[in-house]
């Protein structure tokens, strides 16, 4: 009991951050209306990216457009929350330029949970609306049986598709330390690995997979695991079962990630001031 | 008229040099370009395939060619709408530069042709040769084709630098630009062709699509240094970008103009 009330006042500075810029996105309504709509059209114009392809043929990578919707969903939902809740970590750059993030140290709480906790993109939402959409529409019709499988994997899928993309921008966040002006190189697995995994991964050739498929487990938090769901064999180089290791691909990311921020806090020399 | 020539020469030559410091930042942007190349390549091929090897005049060697130029060219165009200008306009110091005795259109597009032409260096040429290597592309032999195709990509990068352009002196009317900003970012990459080539849209939307300046930006220039559809159809598509060159600049010029009335800088 006594722990409980510990944590509970440990925990008490990053609620009452996390509060205030709740309700500072949402003093001016217009805006954060305006925000949200566009937020949707995002989702929507990235959906419309792969409804464009299916305009023309009935079926890719061995999935038909009811299937896709199934990859894209849980992809793009799993994406969208952990950019609300991580996706601001792509701020650091600003910090170390600007020398600001020397004030981070001087708190008594974690670097990265303070980043973390430093606030919350509520308009991603209107995007996570879209991906569960496309998630509910897909689980509907693509024929995905309401068996012990679904009703294991998808939760499964979904939590390991989250930490995987949440450790994600931890990892981008650790490399730019070194990078300070070149964060387009870590644009190229977070966005990129966005991209990746709403692709159905069988079309991809073998480098992609190394790349996808296994460093940055992009294949695991969608495509595999619906599969799966599908009943559907997998690909070469990423058989079906695979979907079920998503949480050790979770790991293994986290552990990248990890790292690379540990590394990141370690060589930072500060910024003079 | 000389003298005028030469100003927006040293702006653009000075725009280059500004985007020359940052070489780590275009270092990432080919690291960028190549994954997600590779990834367009995997689903457009899969999607030629699926189609039986021909697709509204596409091979898998002609999509290549798409991809990579498309690659190529997005450190040069704007692809997300914001402007330093935006927030000159916003914060009040555009008065500062309406004080230049320069035309504030001209200047702006000037120096952001500089800026795109470098980037074209680091980041595009790389993008097209890393392509070639890894998937290879289809070029056209006849030298007509990268003639107007080299027309074609300044147009390209000066058409998509105007639309942005009235995106900016919008603030001098609405202030906060960022609707705008988002709505840009996600019309000019569709619309523009940037994830699928325009011939591969339904009827109706390759209409609405070549009803907005923003396949002038990008899927025209590739169109025609790939030589796709023929000379005919290349000069037809350049036509069409100065076209919209000349409306876009107008409108510019005149919100311009009716923006600077409206200028309100507060504080002193």
């Amino acid at each position: 009991m006594a722990e409980l009330t510990g944590l509970r006042a440990e925990l008490r500075p990053y609620r009452a951050v996390l509060a205030s810029r709740a309700r500072a996105q949402r003093a001016y309504p217009t805006s954060f209306a305006i925000d949200m709509a566009s937020s949707l059209l995002v989702g929507l114009v990235e959906l419309a990216e792969i409804w464009v392809l299916f305009t023309n043929v009935t079926s890719l990578g061995g999935m038909r457009f009811n299937q896709i919707l199934l990859v894209f969903g849980m992809a793009d939902l799993t994406f969208s929350l952990a950019d609300l809740s991580f996706g601001h970590l792509d701020t650091l750059p600003t910090f170390l330029r600007a020398g600001t993030l020397d004030a981070f140290y001087l708190r008594p709480q974690p670097i990265l949970l303070q980043l973390i906790c430093s606030d919350v993109s509520l308009r991603r939402l209107a995007r996570a609306a879209v991906g569960a959409a496309a998630l509910g529409i897909g689980l509907d019709t693509s024929g995905a049986a309401w068996n012990l499988t679904t009703a294991t994997l998808l939760p499964l899928a979904l939590l390991s598709g989250y930490a995987t993309f949440a450790a994600l921008f931890v990892w981008a966040a650790g490399l730019q330390f070194f990078l300070l002006d070149g964060s387009e190189m870590t644009n190229a697995f977070v966005y990129g690995g966005r991209y990746a995994a709403t692709q159905p991964a069988s079309v991809w050739s073998r480098p992609l997979k190394l790349a996808f498929g296994f460093f940055f487990p992009m294949a695991v938090t969608a495509y595999l695991p619906a599969v799966t769901m599908l009943g559907l064999p997998g690909s070469d180089w990423l058989p079906a079962w695979l979907g079920w290791c998503a949480p050790a691909f979770a790991a293994w990311a986290w552990l990248m990630g990890l790292a690379c921020w540990r590394w990141g806090v370690r060589h930072y020399q500060g910024g003079g001031g | 008229m000389r003298a005028t020539a030469r100003v927006y020469w040293r702006l653009l030559a000075a725009g280059f040099r500004r985007r020359s410091a940052y070489r780590l930042a275009a270092l990432g942007g080919l690291v960028a370009n190549l994954t997600f190349g590779l990834l367009k390549v995997a689903i457009l091929f899969a999607t030629i395939r699926a189609a039986g090897g021909h697709l509204h005049g596409y091979t898998t060697a002609s999509m290549s060619t798409y991809v990579w130029l498309s690659q190529g060219m997005l450190g040069a165009i704007n692809m997300d709408g914001r402007t330093d200008l935006a927030l000159r306009v916003k914060d009040g110091q555009v008065a500062v530069d309406f004080l230049r005795p320069v035309d504030l259109q001209a200047a702006t597009l000037a120096d952001g042709t500089g800026a795109a032409l470098f980037s074209l260096l680091p980041r595009g040429l790389p993008s097209v040769l890393l392509g070639a290597l890894t998937v290879g592309i289809a070029m056209p032999t006849n030298p007509v084709f990268y003639l107007l195709g080299a027309v074609s990509m300044v147009l390209g990068i000066v058409v998509s630098l105007a639309t942005v352009y009235l995106i900016a002196v919008a603030g001098f009317w609405i202030v906060e630009t960022r609707g705008l900003q988002i709505l840009y970012m996600l019309a000019s990459g569709f619309l523009g062709g940037l994830y699928v080539p325009l011939a591969l849209f339904p009827h109706w939307l390759r209409i609405t699509a070549t009803a907005t300046p923003f396949p002038s930006a990008m899927m025209y220039p590739i169109d025609v240094l790939s030589g796709l559809g023929g000379a005919g159809n290349a000069a037809r598509l350049v036509l069409a970008q100065l076209a919209w060159l000349a409306g876009l600049a107008a409108v510019g010029q005149w919100l311009t103009r009716a923006g600077r009335r409206r200028l309100e800088v507060q504080g002193g």
